[in-house]
């Protein structure tokens, strides 16, 4: 759905001008400006080498077991330490962001399919239809996020691809609330309006008109969702309902460490300053998208 | 005004119905056996038989839920299947725990936050306020559990300095009335362990406030930036007033909003965050209540837990609105 | 705005002195003071149920409840042997079917109504006929039914005077003294228990040990003080026992190194290597009366084929485990039941760890290169295996060696049960807490075939063992008994339906100064001998 909303269509001239969205360029340079961003954008690059290459530049496999090594402290051997099982932590942190990515990465995309599905659906044609998606929305996010999570990870299992199926979940009333006001504000517009009154198809301007000019809060909000949704991957890791062992999944591996903080402290930090620089890095993106794409949206 | 509240009120009811059921299938969707699981590994298949049906669980779902409801309306909110004990009575404590950790967590975070804020602000692009500004940074990508883990190992593992679980001291209990210690020490005049109760208080509430103290220094902050452009302040600049305590005074007016709005925002946040924090600090909190409800299958309680976390949450989020509409005259109410 | 910046600094200054200047009244007011301490603070992973021991199972509710009641035969020091209780003494009639109980005299309940045999039979009859409650669930486990059930063991309990108490058997059962020792059955105040009803168990508990009940916090508390007119002359020695459940086994410890808890149990293995080096704690080893083992599905593929049961065996390090995740703190199991139990066979001779012999048997029946298959795990520490999560992770590693691929699978506890039972699980760690110390109670229980679809999650089934367990049952003399279990064990051990991994003495730390505290095999202890120096 994605893919059709980013290759422009061909519209009439006149629609075109009426458009908000920025074009890539300004968006660059007003991007460029914001060191914080390109910081941001950094650490995330950094993060998805490391996920790809992590199979090459690990020092050691997630899973070589050598209890004789067990919670060694960091050293050039291991600049990490060793875990309680002789692991090396540099590995299995690096194996980790592969984790992390990948559940934050899907888990935003299912939440932004579903909740721009609903969201069209309420925004567009409004009514009862509204009236029953909102009030999903109003009662999925009456509920704390974890807690849901927790609840749904409990029907399904605690696993990692459970624990992602369970964010998705519950982050899907954010994109969908979003997308509805969205479409609202757009169906107001004379172009939206002009295309309705020539007999324009509700598909055709819903994929032409409405979907790209949403493009823009979806790519912002995106990015700070997948900060949001690898911090509650770590959390319900951590409380034994997302990732299982031996994932080197990072709340996973500071729950399984942290009965050694005293004499080990090394095996509960590096995973927690992985967990707080990924997140850092995707707020620190989202925040500078925003600022470059749409001012507005700024407090 | 009274009818945008009234409105309001009234549409919470079908969400709170809507809840009800949510949660009520949910849990029913849950596999597990809350027999087995009280009966545990000696049972022999004739007790658990006997035990749902003692429980009422050999009954089709929605009879069930309709006797739930029903109990729901006259205020009973069940009976804990694991012990046996009345939810009513047993939930408060857990409640007021929270509520007690997260309403000093939202104290410590409003003060830190604003006036970091504030200062900020006032000396844009000094030390202070890149400092603060890293910190904030820092602090909104916080992971909480892993923030509380540390805090506890430095401030009372390794220094001693606080205690590291619980809310009071288990030899010197508080008689609790209200259930908020705070507030139970002073009625009885025991500052001895009013001050044991804020000791336990410190870093709970401190891992619990980062995250929202953090978001509040930054909106504070950019808020009060376009107070110092204003006109009313380059006025009184000119006039050569004493300068912070204006500022101050002005932009704590302006920084009400987004505080309300992070208010309603962060308050699902604590109140999930506070599930980690209650398992890190041993804290009786409702977070934890639900939780371990959950791992027993102990469906009465979780429903009822939930239930009330949620109403709290709408609650909130509920004032958060009218205030809104209070304060922001530019917020129309449809 | 250096004011500002100065009233900053001086605030956290000032607090940071407060909270130093009060580090060190907190722990002089942790234990009063000078004063020889009186209370002792015992910290644990989950609440009670309920203070009614009949109608519990779990370990916690036995924990508290062993402290306010007392049963009619007791178990000795640290072992299961049976010695006397709120029975003085008694006769066994010699066809093995009549017991006659005769109690001790002036002992009252803590509610100041007198113990007499009329309150032992109202106990017995209100157990063997709860059947319909579906309350009891330790009752008919351990005797076979209620009353009108085909397997029910006690024909009748009557009170011949106020001090006499007659049970008559249906058939001999040689483990009854035992089950009468065990905590579900001690006796009750019977006008408590008819005061209160459905709450009895939550608002009161009266019975006639050595701490009465005071109060219970759900959740957090449970707080029990001295019985003055406990029938031990000169004990308890504490004033009060305050039980305080902490979940996490890492905070509770911390407490305990800060000095706000006593006494716990739950230990990390992983924490018990630096805990031996801490001069302010002690380590207390409880005796094993458990086993923790993996279990195959002897009906599922491949492991209905003895020979890969067998190389599996060979496959598992057990000693590296021990030492590793249970920190030394165990026996390596090679029978199903640990040593101390009478009728232990000793001399048969462990599957050592051998990746050749391992691999050669696999390559026998038929799996060269191995095989996929799948590892269920508990979700959480049990006490028979504290680490569950990472003793998985040691066997996937080993067996990945000889080409088994293991996944390891998870879930939740009263699921995990009910899945394995139901045989769905190709291979699973498990465990059994015994529960009277008797032989009957873990190979009977465990491995019978009338135990399929109960706790015989293997689906083992011989008709060999079947028979001997079967006459064991009945059979009085204790030496024909023992070789019968034996025996056994031998066809057990060939058939290998399970890798026994080990018997774990789980760990408890507390105070250096705790005195007279000596861990029962059967997991929960009475306080009545300890007191602090």
């Amino acid at each position: 759905m994605l893919e059709t909303a980013t290759n422009k269509p061909p519209v009439d001239p006149q629609i075109e001008e009426e458009k908000s969205t920025p074009l890539f360029s300004e968006v660059w340079k007003s991007f460029r400006k914001n060191k914080l961003a390109l910081i941001g954008a950094l650490i995330v690059i950094f993060l998805i080498l490391l996920a790809f290459t992590a199979s090459f530049f690990a020092p050691e496999g997630i899973n070589e077991q050598k209890l004789s090594m067990r919670l060694q402290p960091p050293s050039a051997d291991h600049w990490f330490g060793t875990d309680d099982f002789g692991r090396d932590i540099l590995s299995r942190v690096m194996y980790g962001a592969r984790i992390s990515l990948r559940v934050g990465f899907i888990a935003v995309m299912g939440s932004i399919i579903i909740g721009t599905l609903l969201g069209i659906l309420a925004g567009y044609y409004g009514k009862v239809v509204d009236m029953i998606i909102s009030r999903i929305f109003d009662i999925l996010l009456a509920f704390p996020s974890i807690l849901l999570a927790i609840a749904i990870v409990a029907i399904l299992g605690p696993s990692l691809r459970n624990a992602l199926i369970a964010i998705a979940i519950v982050n899907v009333p954010n994109f969908g609330r979003l997308i509805r006001s969205k479409v609202l504000s757009l169906k107001e517009e004379e172009y939206v309006v002009a295309a309705k009154s020539i007999g324009m198809k509700d598909s055709r301007i819903l994929f032409h008109h409405i979907l790209p000019n949403s493009l823009a809060p979806i790519i912002v909000q995106g990015t700070l969702s997948i900060a949001t949704a690898i911090l509650e991957a770590a959390a319900l890791g951590f409380l034994g309902m997302g990732a299982q062992a031996p994932e080197p999944e990072w709340g996973r591996m500071l729950s399984d460490s942290r009965e050694y903080i005293q004499d080990a402290p090394w095996t509960v930090i590096f995973p927690g300053v992985a967990i707080m620089l990924t997140v850092l890095g995707f707020n620190l993106l989202g925040d500078g998208l925003r600022d470059a794409l749409d001012p507005r949206m700024k407090h | 005004m009274l009818s945008y509240a009234t409105r309001r009120v009234l549409m919470l009811i079908p969400v709170l119905f809507g809840m009800s059921l949510i949660v009520f299938s949910i849990i029913r969707l849950i596999p597990g056996d809350p027999a087995q699981t009280i009966l545990g590994t000696k049972a022999t298949q004739e007790a658990i038989q006997s035990l749902h049906h003692a429980l009422g669980l050999d009954k089709p779902w929605f009879v069930q839920y309709v006797s739930y409801l029903k109990d729901l309306l006259t205020g009973d909110f069940g009976t804990s299947i694991r012990t046996n004990a009345p939810i009513s009575q047993e939930i408060w404590p857990h409640l007021a725990a929270t509520m007690e950790l997260s309403f000093v967590a939202m104290i410590i975070a409003i003060f830190f936050g604003i006036n970091a804020g504030i200062i900020s602000a006032w000396k844009q692009n000094s030390i202070f306020d890149f400092t603060a500004m890293v910190i904030a940074l820092i602090g909104v990508s916080m992971p909480v559990f892993w923030l509380g883990l540390l805090e506890q190992w430095g401030f009372s593992l390794e220094l001693h300095w606080l205690p590291s679980i619980g809310r009071d001291n288990i030899r010197n209990a508080v008689n609790p009335i209200t259930h908020f210690f705070l507030i139970d020490t002073l009625l009885q005049g025991r500052f001895d362990q009013f001050w044991v109760v804020i000791k336990h208080l410190i870093l709970p509430s401190v891992a619990l406030a980062t995250i929202p103290m953090a978001i509040i220094a930054r909106m504070t902050r950019s808020s009060m930036l376009e107070v110092m452009r204003s006109d009313y302040i380059r006025t009184a600049r000119a006039k050569g007033q004493r300068m912070f305590w204006i500022v101050y005074k002005h932009s704590l007016k302006n920084a009400f909003i987004p505080i309300l709005t992070v208010i309603g925002l962060q308050t699902g946040l604590l109140l999930g965050g506070a599930i980690l924090t209650e398992t890190i600090f041993g804290w009786p909190g409702i977070g934890r209540y639900v939780y371990n409800a959950i791992q027993y299958r102990d469906y009465p309680v979780i429903q009822s837990g939930i239930l009330v976390i949620a109403f709290f949450f709408v609650m909130i989020n509920l004032i958060v609105d009218i205030l809104y509409a209070v304060f922001d005259p530019r917020i129309k109410y449809r | 705005m250096k004011k500002i910046l100065l009233m900053a600094l001086s605030i956290v200054f000032i607090l940071s002195i407060a909270l130093t200047g009060c580090s060190s009244n907190e722990s002089s007011s942790g234990s009063g003071g000078s004063k020889k301490q009186t209370t002792l603070v015992f910290g644990r992973g989950a609440d009670s149920t309920s203070l009614d021991p009949a109608v519990v199972t779990d370990g916690e509710s036995f924990k508290v409840t062993k402290n306010i009641y007392d049963t009619l035969v007791e178990y000795k020091g640290q072992t299961t042997d049976v010695g006397p209780g709120l029975a003085e003494s008694w006769d066994i009639s010699d066809d093995g079917l009549t017991y006659t109980f005769h109690l001790r005299d002036g002992v009252k309940f803590h509610d100041g109504t007198d113990f007499n045999a009329k309150a032992v039979v109202f106990n017995f009859d209100r157990w063997m006929t709860g059947k319909k409650s579906g309350k009891f669930a330790y009752y008919p486990s351990m005797f076979g039914g209620f009353k009108g059930d085909k397997g029910h063991i006690i024909e009748s309990v009557t009170a011949k005077d106020d001090s006499t108490v007659v049970f008559k058997l249906k058939r001999p059962s040689a483990p009854f003294l035992k089950d009468l020792a065990m905590s579900p059955f001690a006796i009750a105040s019977p006008t408590a228990v008819k005061k209160y009803g459905k709450d009895y168990g939550r608002k009161a508990a009266v019975g006639t040990g050595p701490f009465k009940f005071k109060d219970w916090k759900s959740k957090d508390t449970i707080t029990l003080v001295k019985n003055d007119d406990y029938w031990r002359k000169g004990q308890p020695k504490l004033n009060k026992v305050i039980f305080k459940v902490i979940p996490d086994n890492t905070a509770r410890l911390n407490a305990l190194k800060n000095g706000e808890i006593d006494l716990m149990d739950g230990v990390n293995p992983s924490d018990i290597e630096s805990l031996k080096n801490n001069k302010d704690l002690e380590l207390f080893y409880r005796p094993p009366m458990n086993v923790g083992y993996l279990g195959f599905n002897v009906e599922k593929e491949p492991f209905n084929k003895k020979k890969v049961r067998q190389a599996l065996n060979h496959a598992i390090n057990k000693k590296a485990l021990i030492d590793s995740f249970f920190a030394g703190a165990g026996e390596p199991a090679k029978n199903p039941m640990p040593s101390n139990i009478a009728g232990y066979n000793d001399d048969i001779k462990p599957y050592d760890f051998d990746l050749k012999k391992a691999k050669k048997l696999l390559a026998e029946a038929g799996y060269p290169n191995g095989f996929k298959t799948e590892l269920w795990t508990m979700p959480n520490p049990r006490p028979y295996m504290p680490a569950p999560q990472k003793i998985a992770e040691a066997i996937q590693a080993n067996f990945k060696k000889i080409g088994v691929d293991a996944k390891i699978v998870t879930m939740e506890w009263s699921t995990y049960l009910e899945k394995v039972s139901k045989g769905e699980s190709p291979m699973f760690l498990l465990g059994w807490t015994g529960d009277n110390g008797d032989a009957d109670n873990f190979l009977y229980t465990l491995l019978d075939k009338d135990a399929i679809g109960s706790n015989n999650y293997s689906r083992y089934a011989n008709d060999k063992v079947h028979e001997l367990l079967i006459k064991a049952q009945s059979e009085t003399d204790e030496n024909k008994r023992n070789e019968l279990y034996k025996k056994a064990q031998v066809i057990i051990h060939e058939d290998a339906p399970w890798v026994p991994l080990v018997h774990s003495k789980p760990a408890l730390v507390g105070k250096k100064s705790i005195e007279g505290f000596k861990p029962h095999p059967t997991g929960s202890d009475k306080l009545n001998t300890v007191y602090f120096k």
